[in-house]
């Protein structure tokens, strides 16, 4: 068994938020049929929320690119969607909450406590969504009073998800430390875009986005191995994790858990074949604990 | 994918709401049932059925296949796939019906005739409004026997397809494929299940898609969880047991909508 803030989970591998994440019957199913350790819901607001309009997610050779623009339900809507999770997933259950202010979050964060989310994740990361995500994600106070009024009221672990869109992500994870964050998880999308050449016209409905998956890798890892040297809580990693190696390299950064969004897309399974992979390394390399993994590098000077 | 340039080759009117599009792209490994996901450039994307390996058939309804409908002959538009799973082919020698309803005829017109290819028998009901919005009969003529109903009895027998279907011995067909209006295929799945034939049949089924390969999770289907656009969009019937099939979808933000 392995805890992360008080959650008690299997193995080091969730679902990240925004992938499979809108419906408690999709969550369910990344939980049992996949083997997700946890999952985290599609980031939840105030209003229901259509989103961009589509091409919202495009594969690139390098990773994906999309912008979605923050679609849910609202609370109101995802709360039936969170108590199917909670009741038949088997997993922890992170309800991941978005707002343009404080009392935006707070608003959600208290609308969804009847649904008993095992915890939160503060999305002030998203980089494609005009007022909400980054807008708010990339200013150090704002980040430090969102997280200290959404532990005010409630009464589980906080994460909180960064954006790596700023000159220097460890300022806005001590931020969410100083304001009692439970955990940080890095990193959300990096800005992007793609243009069709055929006609010029940006491919993306909100003609740019936030690109993740292999290519973001290295990227996480510099800002996972900068926050585990900075900060005290835990660092979640995420961003471009494929396969059990990545898992294991962003664990040896710092990492105390990982996240898995995008390469669902390939596999629903990918968590149990992580898993797997990382117990086997384990063995081979005589490691008694896979605890033993986090933040390894930072020894190797 | 980034979506490829698909240049409009020519257009052929259907019905007064419905046009097909030939463009100079090939999708030779298309699985009959497959979709692309279209892109109207500046306005938006949207799944759609290949009615053949170059062709899409598109009933104008929205802001999308509007944009479409303006478009000309040398004109382009965007496509990515073909994604997701089609129906299943039949065996030489196995007897197949076809179900299909409006524009539902556009994804089931190539698997008539894939097939008839393999030397299957293929007997179809066709149904739609009027007589003037029966799309590809001719294509479904073409591989077999067809049965036509429309609601206002100017072609065929005045009705639905269900008043074809219940007349039908089904046990004399190893597969029932079927696409339309989900109202539609859920009589036609009622009527299925009550013949206790449902394991042959093959539904295809139309829900809101954001990124139309797997990621996103927004027409996912209660209570499995299955992506409409990675699992489906063809379902065999005893997937859409006890589902949302025929009483719900979600819209773009993801909230319950009656069907």
């Amino acid at each position: 068994m392995y805890v992360l803030t008080g959650l008690k989970m299997k193995n080091p591998t969730i679902l990240a938020a925004g992938i499979l994440g809108t419906t408690g019957a999709s969550l369910c199913r990344v939980a049992l049929e996949g083997g997700a350790n946890a999952v985290v819901t599609k980031s939840i607001g105030c209003m229901p929320k259509k989103g961009h309009p589509n091409p919202s997610i495009i594969q690139l050779d390098c990773g994906f690119l999309n912008a979605m623009g923050l679609p849910n339900p609202s609370y109101q809507g995802f709360l039936q969607e969170l108590k199917i999770a909670k009741k038949d997933s088997g997993v922890p259950v992170i309800a991941s909450i978005f707002g343009g202010n404080v009392v935006e979050f707070m608003e959600v964060a208290e609308g969804l406590l009847p649904g008993k989310p095992d915890a939160f994740e503060l999305n002030v990361s998203c980089p494609h969504s005009e007022g909400y995500g980054a807008a708010v994600g990339s200013n150090p106070c704002l980040v430090e009073a969102i997280t200290a009024a959404v532990k005010d009221v409630v009464n589980v672990p906080v994460w909180v998800k960064l954006t790596p869109n700023v000159s220097d992500i460890t300022s806005i994870g001590t931020a969410a430390e100083s304001g009692g964050a439970d955990a940080v998880v890095a990193i959300n999308t990096l800005k992007g875009m793609a243009i069709d050449i055929e006609s010029g016209y940006p491919i993306l409905g909100n003609r740019s986005g936030g690109l993740s998956g292999k290519a973001v890798k290295p990227v996480a890892v510099k800002c996972i191995y900068d926050l585990y040297a900075t900060l005290k809580i835990p660092v979640i990693g995420v961003g471009g994790v494929s396969c059990w190696q990545d898992a294991v390299e962003m664990m040896m950064a710092g990492a105390a858990a990982v996240q898995v969004g995008s390469a669902v897309y390939e596999r629903i399974d990918i968590f149990s074949e992580i898993n797997t992979g990382i117990k086997a390394f384990l063995q081979r390399k005589s490691y008694s604990d896979v605890k033993k993994l986090i933040g390894l590098s930072h020894e190797m000077v | 994918m980034l979506p490829l340039n698909a240049t409009i080759l020519q257009i052929t009117e259907e019905s007064h709401s419905v046009r097909t599009f030939f463009f100079d792209l090939h999708f030779e490994t298309m699985e009959p049932g497959q979709f692309v996901m279209v892109w109207g450039r500046g306005v938006n994307e949207v799944p759609m059925g290949l009615s053949r390996i170059n062709s899409i058939t598109v009933l104008k309804v929205g802001e999308t296949t509007s944009k479409l409908f303006e478009l000309k002959e040398g004109d382009s538009f965007g496509l990515r796939g073909p994604f997701g799973r089609g129906f299943s082919l039949p065996s030489e020698n196995e007897k197949i019906l076809i179900i299909a309803g409006g524009v539902g005829a556009a994804p089931l017109s190539p698997y008539a005739e894939a097939a008839y290819a393999v030397g299957s028998e293929v007997h179809t009901i066709l149904g739609a409004r009027s007589a003037d919005e029966l799309i590809f009969e001719k294509r479904f003529l073409g591989a077999g026997k067809v049965y036509i109903s429309t609601d206002d009895g100017s072609k065929g027998i005045k009705g639905f397809v269900t008043d074809v279907l219940k007349g039908l011995d089904l046990s004399a067909y190893d597969k029932i494929a079927i696409c339309g209006k989900e109202l539609m295929m859920v009589s036609v799945f009622r009527l299925i299940k009550d013949r206790k034939v449902l394991e042959k049949a093959e539904f295809s089924l139309h829900r809101y898609f954001k990124c139309g390969i797997g990621i996103c999770g927004s027409c996912c289907i209660d209570r499995s969880g299955f992506r409409v656009c990675k699992e489906g969009p063809v379902f065999s019937g005893m997937q859409l047991l006890d589902s949302e099939f025929g009483r719900y979808e979600r819209d773009a933000s993801g909230r319950r909508v009656q069907i």
